[in-house]
């Protein structure tokens, strides 16, 4: 399993209801199900990956994100999961916000920008950094938000969510002691557990 | 016609009425003191019976899914391409029985079958049957093959809605219901549709009230106006305008009446076909059916209390172009199981068929269909799975 999801799984409960905002082939949710006995949903607009969810035994209802999750209930969900995938939502805030309506809890992950790879790559070339993990030109990419654990946290405190945990890893997914020590900078990609 | 059956198909197949000899109940209040039912199945029962598969027809529908009655056939079953060997309905794997419902006019008691109270043919005086009446039925039809419990009911359309119906009304008798181009009740503009197609057939001169057979007539006239009517709900403006786009019969415009556009000619033929091969009291019935179908509305009008009676596994599937039915419908049908906390799969499929799109075999259809029956199949042994 991809390991920022082996990071976040700890932040399961066993037996809880968990909703995965683009669960892309089901990965995530077909392994807390053996794991920790979740019942798993995952929404995901890819035909290929629904088909794979739908033969593995994962739950999962086809669905653009962006047109808005207002069909389901509050507090539907124990857990609403959305891994590398904020940054490509036309408003991550309104996601978030949903998210935390629809469930008790978020988890998110996220490509930091102010990474220090990413900050020299503009500040030296010019141009909007492409690499092996952010590996789209700016035309053609789906990320259309670019933003920071800075700017993640300031949209907490501004619509009063509670960070329960975070931490970074860098691209390998790796939880290195100097990631934690400069996060903003040092960490390429961010892994928060959030909640009203 | 065949000159040899394709290696998928379940071969010939020759149907089998089933008496049931037992008076049942219906939702209007009527009873049938006893009935046929005319079935078809493919594949074989395993010894534990937990490999089988119902399929439940939509309006126009029959028990003849899959196969060929004889070599002289022209097509097979109307479902044939999703079942048989190596289909995503596997008949290596499944045990599928496929029924002409209760009020049908192929072999099942209905309309043109004799009342044995009279010793006269039902005609109108049938006892308009609903959704769950069938269910009812079909549930006499699994205790009859000592089915405890279904590995799936699938239904497209008005099929779908039986699946549903089974269940909210049996949770103990199935694992999985496959609800396909179908809808937890009919739109305003869907009972419109329909009343013009019973307002064709009743306003033919020959229809007599029903009695047409008294006469050794048919309402073909309306009969046939009904079928193009609704041949055009299952079409998409799309499908439609690939199909026949402005193509004409002949060269110039003839400034007459006579048929001039091809789609003109298309669905005069439908209907004229439709309308020897189809009774008209059965399809007023069927009409009736699908604008009584309302589950929700014995649950406070909330379709998730209605479904949460289930206890089985769903999958919805839609098709972009389907507007008789559209993804809306099913989208209503996923959110309620969502809400009810069921487990359910929802793919909404690219067709450019409109409502007949759960008819025909297309790539991505297949592959989900295919994808869900594996699950099926894995829960088959497993005891109250969903």
């Amino acid at each position: 399993m991809r390991a920022d999801l082996e990071i976040i799984k700890p932040w399961f409960t066993p037996g809880s209801r968990v909703l995965d905002l683009g669960c892309g082939d089901g990965e995530l949710l077909d392994d807390l199900q053996q794991s920790l006995g979740i019942n798993g949903l995952g929404l995901e607009i890819d035909a290929d990956n629904i088909t794979a969810c739908i033969a593995r035994g994962v739950n999962v209802i086809e669905k653009n994100i962006d047109e808005g999750l207002a069909s389901i209930k509050d507090n539907t969900f124990d857990t609403v999961v959305m891994t590398q995938a904020l940054q490509v939502m036309h408003r991550p805030d309104k996601t978030v916000e949903e998210m935390l309506r629809i469930g008790k809890e978020g988890i998110v992950t996220f490509p930091n920008f102010a990474h220090w790879r990413a900050r020299f790559y503009l500040a030296l070339r010019g141009q909007m950094p492409v690499s092996k993990f952010l590996s789209y030109e700016w035309y053609d990419t789906p990320n259309i938000h670019f933003f920071t654990f800075k700017d993640f946290e300031r949209l907490c405190i501004d619509r009063n969510i509670r960070i329960i945990e975070r931490t970074v890893v860098d691209h390998a997914h790796r939880e290195r002691w100097s990631n934690t020590l400069w996060p903003n900078m040092l960490g390429e990609i961010a892994i928060y557990r959030i909640t009203r | 016609m065949p000159e040899s059956l394709p290696a998928n198909s379940v071969g010939i197949v020759t149907p089998l009425s089933i008496a049931f000899e037992q008076p049942l109940d219906l939702c209007s209040g009527r009873t049938l003191p006893r009935y046929d039912l005319t079935i078809e199945t493919y594949g074989e029962l395993n010894s534990s019976k937990s490999n089988a598969v119902l399929i439940c027809h939509a309006l126009s529908g029959h028990h003849h899914a899959a196969g060929y009655h004889s070599m002289d056939d022209k097509k097979p079953g109307w479902w044939d391409v999703h079942i048989g060997p190596g289909k995503p309905i596997d008949t290596n794997k499944f045990f599928v029985i496929c029924l002409n419902n209760l009020g049908g006019c192929h072999g099942s008691t209905g309309p043109t079958s004799t009342n044995p109270e009279t010793g006269e043919l039902y005609g109108p005086d049938f006892p308009i049957v609903t959704v769950r009446d069938w269910v009812n039925s079909q549930a006499r039809l699994a205790d009859h093959f000592g089915i405890k419990c279904w590995a799936a009911v699938v239904g497209g359309s008005l099929g779908g809605m039986q699946a549903m119906q089974w269940a909210i009304d049996y949770p103990e008798r199935l694992k999985h219901a496959l609800v396909i181009a179908s809808s937890p009740r009919l739109t305003a503009q869907n009972i419109a549709f329909n009343e013009v197609a019973r307002q064709a057939i009743s306003k033919d001169p020959e229809f007599n009230k029903g009695r047409y057979f008294d006469n050794d007539a048919i309402p073909k006239t309306g009969l046939s106006l009904a079928r193009m009517i609704g041949h055009i709900t299952y079409l998409s403006d799309d499908g439609m305008g690939s199909k026949f786009g402005r193509e004409m019969r002949q060269e110039k415009l003839s400034f007459d009446y006579n048929t001039q556009f091809q789609v003109e000619s298309y669905l005069r033929y439908q209907g004229e076909r439709f309308s020897t091969a189809f009774d008209a009291n059965t399809y007023l019935l069927m009409t009736k059916a699908l604008d009584y179908f309302d589950p929700a509305s014995e649950y406070e009008d909330d379709l998730a209390k209605a479904l949460g009676q289930a206890k089985c596994g769903f999958l919805v599937a839609s098709f972009t172009t389907d507007w008789r039915f559209s993804p809306e419908r099913s989208r209503e049908i996923t959110d309620a199981l969502v809400e009810a906390g069921k487990d359910v799969c929802y793919a909404e499929i690219e067709s450019n068929y409109g409502h007949d799109a759960f008819l025909i075999s297309s790539p991505r259809y297949d592959a989900v269909f295919a994808a869900y029956m594996q699950r099926v199949e894995r829960d088959m042994e497993v005891p109250n799975a969903s």
